[in-house]
């Protein structure tokens, strides 16, 4: 069997976001594989663990996605395969350029990131799943194979609430909080990952949304302090008060 | 023709249904009249309200919820309808099935939109991106799909006229995708991403018992509960009610944060309130460089005088 975690490279969330010329400039600031394919590139490498096969990682983005590629590979995948483009791609191009990669890779499921941190969009695995006719489960808290890989089942958040499907493979899943807990690269692991096949494939494609501007309008705050230490009573009183006479939204 | 899908369930149109609406009318310079789909089983009593919103109006009897039949009918809609942009609600689930519709329409998707406009013959939007932190402006040439991030927009009112309607008969993929169980969780007053008031509870209530008193609070204010993943991961509260990151992104007039220490993956999900007021023992929590209102203080004694004084309010 083969598994695959596409991931993505972003800015650490923790790491203070500059502006330049109505872009994000990147320069300086921690990238790291983003934390939300990290759960996607543990599950591939637990179920190859499980069932034998291979764990591989697929990376659509600049040169420097190779850092992200190889953190995953120090955790424990096989190998990856790097479609290298320096433009930048809405989610539905990501989708349509990594279609032929996928398909041809052939693998038992695919998993990526249920939101990627830095667009802040939730479509590269529903457009994915839509490029290569497969269904999607997004938002996977749980996931076990069943028929020797010809389903799975997965359990995976609602709007409200949760269910518990029984999906055909391949197919493609999103990750959500809970779904495992990633481990750490070892040293040992980060050795091997030096030598570990990364296949690089160039693309030229055109995306379909243009980024006009981008800018940090961060709302001023009153950081008005009632000190509630003394007189609880007093204080929230006063800011029941506050919130009903000046802002007036209770 | 634009096409509106509008989010329902099963009894009345959804809010995000009337913002989404909104959006749709905003664009008849460039994408003509309103057009509506209905999605889902049993559609007829609220047929009864939509079509007082459209021009035209389609019912998809497809089922119960998956994301390949609602991007299916959808798009049989827009075949039919003939349009060049489809409007949804930004919900979770509206966001799983659009990419499948844009990818399938060759069209442009713009997510979880905060406002949409027109320059000559392209759909703007400006919507957040890197966790909240950043507002950015989006260009795309037709034909575009694209979701409305909820209590973005004013509520559509209806029109003089009620509109056509028609059932559709839509082609189902098969797809194997079999639904074994659904946990619905029953919510009591009003959902979270359209709530206009959150009260959240942290780590520091201490057990799932106080939120007891959280929810007293929400539910004299007329507002909704919100948790934070610590207090979700401990099994105090429903994931539904998770705000942040990896749960959902509220805009309410205020927040208010009871013993939440907000960390940045919290405050992606919270940032953009209106209002935000803290409880907090910890004079240093990063809740209080983005509230407007604090209150350094047990959350134990606060949170019961809070109570009081919203009861008096009410009087």
């Amino acid at each position: 069997m083969k598994f695959i975690a596409v991931i993505r490279q972003v800015p650490d969330n923790e790491a203070k976001l500059r502006i330049e010329g109505g872009r994000v400039n990147y320069e300086g600031a921690t990238l790291i594989l983003d934390q939300m394919d990290e759960w996607g590139v543990e599950e591939v490498i637990r179920l190859k663990e499980q069932y034998g096969g291979e764990a591989v990682i697929v990376a659509l983005g600049p040169e420097r996605f190779e850092e992200a590629i190889r953190t995953a590979l120090a955790m424990g995948a096989d190998r990856g395969v790097h479609l290298v483009t320096e433009a930048s791609l809405d989610p539905i191009t990501q989708a349509q350029a990594l279609a032929d990669t996928l398909r041809d890779e052939a693998p038992t499921l695919v998993f990526t990131g249920g939101q990627q941190s830095d667009w802040d969009s939730q479509a590269l695995g529903p457009a994915i799943a839509e490029a290569l006719g497969w269904p999607v489960v997004t938002w996977t808290t749980s996931l076990e194979l069943e028929g020797q890989g010809a389903y799975a089942k997965a359990k995976h958040d609602l709007d409200e609430g949760a269910e518990v499907v029984r999906v055909a493979l391949p197919a493609v899943f999103t990750t959500q909080q809970g779904l495992n807990e990633p481990r750490y690269p070892t040293l040992p692991g980060i050795m091997k990952a030096k030598k570990k096949e990364i296949r690089k494939v160039p693309i030229a494609f055109e995306g379909k949304v243009e980024t006009l501007e981008q800018t940090i309008q961060e709302r001023r705050r009153l950081n008005k302090v009632i000190d509630g230490t003394k007189d609880p009573v007093a204080a929230a009183d006063e800011l029941v008060r506050l919130l009903h006479e000046e802002a007036k939204v209770i | 023709m634009i096409l509106v899908v509008l989010e329902h369930d099963g009894q009345r149109l959804r809010k995000g249904a009337l913002e989404a609406i909104t959006r749709a009318r905003q664009l008849n310079a460039i994408a003509g009249s309103v057009a509506g789909v209905l999605i889902g089983e049993n559609l007829a009593a609220v047929a009864e309200e939509a079509k007082r919103y459209v021009q035209a109006l389609y019912l998809a009897e497809v089922g119960p919820y998956t994301a390949e039949g609602w991007a299916a009918a959808a798009y049989a809609a827009q075949q039919k309808a003939g349009a060049q942009v489809v409007v949804a609600t930004g919900s979770r689930q509206g966001r799983s099935w659009t990419p499948r519709l844009a990818y399938r329409m060759g069209a442009a998707l713009l997510e979880d939109t905060l406002e949409t406009g027109t320059d000559g013959a392209k759909v703007i939007a400006t919507r957040y991106s890197f966790l909240n932190r950043v507002t950015e402006k989006q260009s795309a040439a037709l034909p575009v799909v694209f979701t409305v991030k909820p209590n973005t927009t004013p509520l559509a009112e209806p029109l003089g006229s009620e509109g056509t309607v028609e059932t559709l008969s839509v082609e189902l993929p098969a797809v194997g995708v079999e639904v074994m169980e659904r946990v619905v969780e029953q919510k009591k007053g009003v959902s979270l991403a359209e709530a206009t008031i959150v009260v959240t509870g942290g780590r520091g209530l201490g057990s799932p018992q106080a939120f007891a008193q959280v929810e007293e609070l929400a539910d004299l204010l007329g507002g909704a509960v919100g948790a934070t993943r610590a207090v979700v991961d401990a099994g105090w509260r429903p994931y539904g009610e998770q705000v942040g990151q990896t749960g959902k992104t509220v805009q309410p007039n205020v927040y208010i944060a009871l013993a939440v220490s907000g960390a940045v993956q919290h405050q992606a999900g919270m940032n953009k309130s209106k209002y935000i007021a803290a409880v907090n023992k910890d004079p240093e929590a990063p809740i209080f460089k983005v509230a407007d209102y604090g209150v350094v203080g047990d959350v134990h004694q606060v949170l019961p005088a809070l109570i009081e004084a919203a009861k008096k309010l009410k009087d």
